[in-house]
């Protein structure tokens, strides 16, 4: 049974029909890519994947439980969780703190337990600290984890996106455009963390990118939207090779 | 040592306006609205402390847990009633004309229960102070008083806020609401909780302000909340020490403001200040500038 199945996903905003009949099924462990050109409607798949949008039509089925009109939070503790395309990183935190805020769900113990100080929140309290560090440990931001969040380079605020997006410890994980704004240094070492935290979190992956150096470095399969519909699908090769896909890119001559 | 002694009565009154600024600047900088009932929240902890106490002669310790258990579930109860339903209004108008609203209804629901008449409210604390400098320099108790459970309650917020899950996420939904729930945190949960902290804040202040001035209307809550909120601009709304230190500058202005200038003006000079800081620093002794998303 794949880990992520989606059926016939339709959303319109007014007139635009912005999605139409999106289907995926991805295995779990895969690392997939939604590419497309801009306003294809990569980023409202996400948000309708996420619960940010309730689709008009189509159903999502998350390892074999139907989410599709779950709130956020609710898809986020079924096991969702996501980057964005604009960072969206709580500036006023700490970078530990963002992480701890990922952490939430994970460690409960009641805010009249946190008054009261009892050992309950002391003891989630020091396993919470624990695991943001050894997060922030594989990102390679242990020793900024004091920094306010805002104060950090922006090649590491992605990064750090990335290790609150995995404290919810989801099981589908969705990168919206990881690598933009990075230089080539930055993106080179972002595809190496991607693999590693694929192989040590026991994680598929789902990401929009635009950069094809990390779409065909590190995808194993592709789905190529276009003005809301499917272009093509299937391997990162031959989805990149298919003449659709690059007059929808480069346009006819 | 007059001015010592004016200073001291300033912080001690300081003392009460942040106590109600924070509970202003806590809702406002996490639901992002005005509750300007808030006010109003402490007239009912002062009425419920004076029925407790005077009518029912329990002591007032008894009087004020009660007062913070009754104004915590009232402060839920308007948050779910009269502010949740219109948290997506298109306008956020809808909830502040609301917010107007539940203050009047409370003025004239105790108007109704308690009259209009003034109540004397009995102080709640019995301790007469200190006297330094060989009588020169005489603080009363509930000066004192007023002043420790500023500085408690401050400790307190900030140890709950940076050091708990809780205090975590309320941080995390004053910034990004959207973001928040996609990191599982849940955002209506956690505005109750503001609003829960706030009332119960409010229900202290109430205990403390009729101390100060012991004499009860249904009104007595509006213009101390309103200096709050003057208090809580003062020092940039939004920031929970921000509350603190305008609560503390506004008290002392206003007392220094009534000994050395003048009684009548005292009121005059306070909202002259917001006007002038809405025209020097918008944002507040420790507010910062808003910044467009890009």
């Amino acid at each position: 049974m794949s880990l992520l199945e989606v059926n016939d996903l339709n959303i319109s905003f007014g007139g635009l029909h912005a999605v139409h009949n999106f289907n995926i099924s991805i295995e779990r462990g895969d690392l997939y890519g939604l590419i497309g050109p801009n306003g294809a409607g990569k980023t409202t798949v996400f948000n309708l994947l996420t619960g940010v949008y309730s689709p008009d039509e189509g159903r999502i089925i998350l390892d074999g439980r139907d989410i599709t009109n779950l709130k956020p939070i609710d898809k986020n503790k079924a096991g969702i969780a996501r980057t964005f395309q604009n960072i969206r990183l709580f500036k006023d935190l700490s970078v530990k703190d963002n992480v701890k805020v990922g952490l939430h769900n994970i460690y409960p113990y009641s805010a009249l337990s946190a008054i009261l100080r009892t050992p309950a929140y002391h003891k989630a309290e020091k396993q919470m600290d624990e695991r943001a560090m050894e997060l922030l440990e594989v990102f390679d931001l242990a020793g900024e984890a004091d920094t306010m969040s805002s104060n950090l380079p922006y090649g590491k605020q992605r990064k750090l996106e990335i290790a609150r997006a995995l404290a919810t410890n989801p099981k589908l994980l969705l990168l919206d455009e990881p690598a933009a704004g990075m230089n080539p240094n930055e993106t080179a070492e972002l595809m190496d963390t991607i693999r590693f935290i694929r192989e040590n979190f026991n994680i598929t992956i789902l990401l929009i990118e635009h950069d094809m150096k990390l779409v065909s470095g590190i995808c194993e399969r592709l789905t190529v939207l276009n003005f809301g519909q499917i272009l093509a699908k299937g391997d990162t090769k031959e989805v990149l090779s298919n003449p659709e896909v690059i007059k929808a890119y480069i346009g006819e001559d | 040592m007059s001015f010592l002694n004016y200073l001291i009565n300033g912080l001690s009154l300081g003392s009460i306006y942040a106590i109600i600024a924070l509970g202003y600047t806590m809702v406002y900088g996490i639901a992002k609205m005005l509750n300007f009932a808030h006010g109003d929240f402490i007239m009912v902890g002062s009425y419920i402390i004076f029925t407790i106490v005077s009518t029912l002669g329990l002591p007032p310790g008894v009087g004020l847990l009660v007062a913070i258990i009754l104004c915590t579930l009232l402060g839920i109860t308007t948050e779910k009633v009269a502010y949740k339903p219109l948290r997506h209004a298109g306008s956020p108008l809808a909830v502040l004309i609301t917010a107007i609203g539940v203050s009047y209804l409370l003025e004239n629901v105790a108007l109704l229960i308690f009259g209009a008449d003034t109540k004397a409210f009995s102080s709640m604390i019995s301790w007469s102070g200190v006297s330094l400098a060989g009588g020169r320099l005489k603080i009363q108790g509930f000066t004192l008083v007023s002043i420790i459970v500023g500085i408690l309650i401050l400790i307190f917020l900030q140890l709950f806020i940076n050091k708990t899950k809780s205090g975590q996420a309320m941080l995390a939904v004053a910034e990004d609401k959207g973001a928040a729930s996609l990191m599982g945190i849940n955002v209506n949960k956690t505005i109750t909780l503001t609003f829960a902290i706030g009332s119960a804040l409010a229900a202290v202040a109430g205990a403390l302000m009729c101390t100060a001035y012991p004499s009860l209307t249904p009104y007595t809550g509006a213009m101390p909340g309103i200096k709050a909120f003057v208090a809580a601009v003062l020092g940039g709304i939004g920031s929970i020490p921000g509350a603190m230190i305008g609560g503390l500058v506004l008290g002392v202005i206003e007392i220094l403001g009534k000994t050395y200038i003048s009684s009548q003006l005292s009121d005059a000079i306070v909202f002259g200040i917001l006007i002038i800081v809405l025209l020097v620093k918008p944002t507040g002794i420790l507010g910062k500038k808003i910044q467009e998303k890009v």
